[in-house]
């Protein structure tokens, strides 16, 4: 079973190899071509037309109507989406936000040998 | 009626200055941190209560002789009745404040958490097109990116994240105390807790009541996850993950990185992380119960007073 975001997934992942962007038939080919040969089976155009708009709206994904069919590009590579989501986690960007909780918070130089302290006067075992 | 006008200003002062003061500075919190934040809830929501109260209750001195009658106000006493003789402009302006002030507060939490869930939803987007769900966990997802960090996204279904540089820089034991800490998180509810104070801070930036808040609460349930890891792995193995995640990631390899490392440098977040690993290393004895009562009755207090005064009020 192919769950839509799997889908979603693989057609991102079609899109940031593709720098000249692709169709949506190309588009099909390569993530049938992608499948395993026991696995693989046609992908219907109209699903990944649906697919493409829903990535569209989310704003990932940007279609070129010059040409027929429409090509469809990643708007960012999949780096720059990475470092947005690390921006944001770490609350570097302007519009901080304390959307998630983080594991650790940031950590000046002082802390980090404040630590390195603490833990080596733990390792001499006192 | 001037009483209890005066003993609401007093205690929203009180509240807006020198007691989060205090207790940003107390260190029995670490030895409690449940109790601790329970507290700074009482503080938090009392100081706004009395804040609102405080100017309610001058506002409507003159209205003495009929009080407990909210509903004459608000079927338009105010508006087409004649006023009482003795209302000055100073009452008007003090009851338009109060309106305006809890009008205020409430947008603020609105909005905070409309932003909040809307970044929430964007970044939940990116994070399934970005990374698959771990085997055998699904919940748990895995991010290709050199630095070491780990957070959880709450939500209907919550996740959380880990990148692929954390997985190489830490043992199994490591990892297990940063999937207790982060699954603490979720299962506790703090980014309510958190959500609830950014939009106090938000609303009120200038008073210690609502910028030390923010910075205690969130030390304080870093604390409670920890507390929760800790009974699922060693405090060592805790400490040495909050160490090892906090080091400064030069030492990244940059060639391993798709983007510089060096762009993403956390901002010096001082203490918070020296507070957690001691506490990890040598820890405190906890508060006893007596005391831990002690604070949880006084917060009920805090909070009990202005809203009595409210009730008597309207």
């Amino acid at each position: 079973m192919i769950t839509l975001g799997v889908l979603e997934r693989s057609v991102m992942n079609a899109l940031w190899e593709s720098p000249d962007g692709l169709s949506a038939p190309e588009l099909g080919e390569r993530l049938v071509a992608a499948e395993a040969p026991a696995k693989r089976r046609e992908l219907a155009t109209t699903t990944l037309l649906t697919v493409l708009s829903r990535l569209e709206s989310k704003g990932f994904v940007s279609r070129s109507r010059a040409t027929r069919p429409h090509r469809y590009h990643a708007v960012n590579s999949r780096s720059e989406h990475t470092a947005e989501l690390m921006h944001e986690v770490l609350q570097l960007a302007p519009d901080r936000d304390d959307a998630l909780a983080r594991f650790v918070g940031g950590v000046s130089p002082t802390e980090a040998e404040t630590l390195r302290r603490l833990l080596a006067s733990r390792g001499t075992g006192n | 009626m001037t009483g209890a006008w005066v003993g609401l200003a007093v205690l929203a002062l009180a509240l807006a200055w020198p007691v989060p003061i205090a207790l940003s500075k107390a260190a029995w919190p670490a030895r409690a941190p449940g109790t601790a934040l329970a507290l700074w809830q009482a503080v938090a929501l009392s100081g706004g209560l009395s804040m609102i109260g405080a100017l309610l209750a001058f506002g409507l001195t003159p209205f003495e002789n009929d009080l407990g009658v909210a509903s004459n106000l608000l079927s338009g006493h105010l508006l087409d009745g004649a006023l009482p003789t003795q209302t000055g402009a100073l009452q008007i302006v003090s009851l338009a404040g109060a309106v305006v002030l809890g009008v205020h507060l409430v947008l603020s939490l609105a909005t905070t958490a409309a932003n909040t869930a809307r970044e929430r939803r964007r970044h939940r987007a990116l994070i399934e097109l970005l990374s698959s769900p771990l085997q055998g966990s699904p919940d748990t997802r895995m991010l290709d990116f050199p630095a070491p960090v780990a957070y959880c996204l709450p939500g209907v279904r919550s996740i959380t994240v880990l990148t692929e540089g954390l997985v190489r820089v830490l043992d199994a034991a490591q990892l297990r105390a940063v999937l207790a800490h982060e699954r603490a998180h979720l299962r506790q509810y703090h980014h309510l807790v958190l959500l609830a104070f950014k939009a106090w801070n938000i609303a009120l930036p200038w008073f210690p009541i609502a910028n030390r808040a923010e910075k205690a609460v969130a030390l304080l349930v870093e604390m409670l996850a920890d507390d929760d890891a800790r009974r699922e792995v060693d405090d060592a193995s805790l400490a040495t993950a909050i160490a090892i995640v906090g080091s400064p990631w030069r030492d990244v390899d940059p060639a391993a990185a798709p983007i510089a490392a060096d762009e993403i440098v956390p901002e010096a977040d001082p203490e918070t992380l020296g507070a957690r690993v001691s506490r990890l290393i040598s820890p405190p004895g906890s508060l006893t119960r007596a005391a831990r009562a002690l604070v949880l009755a006084s917060g009920v207090a805090l909070v009990a007073a202005p809203v009595a005064v409210l009730v008597a009020l309207l």
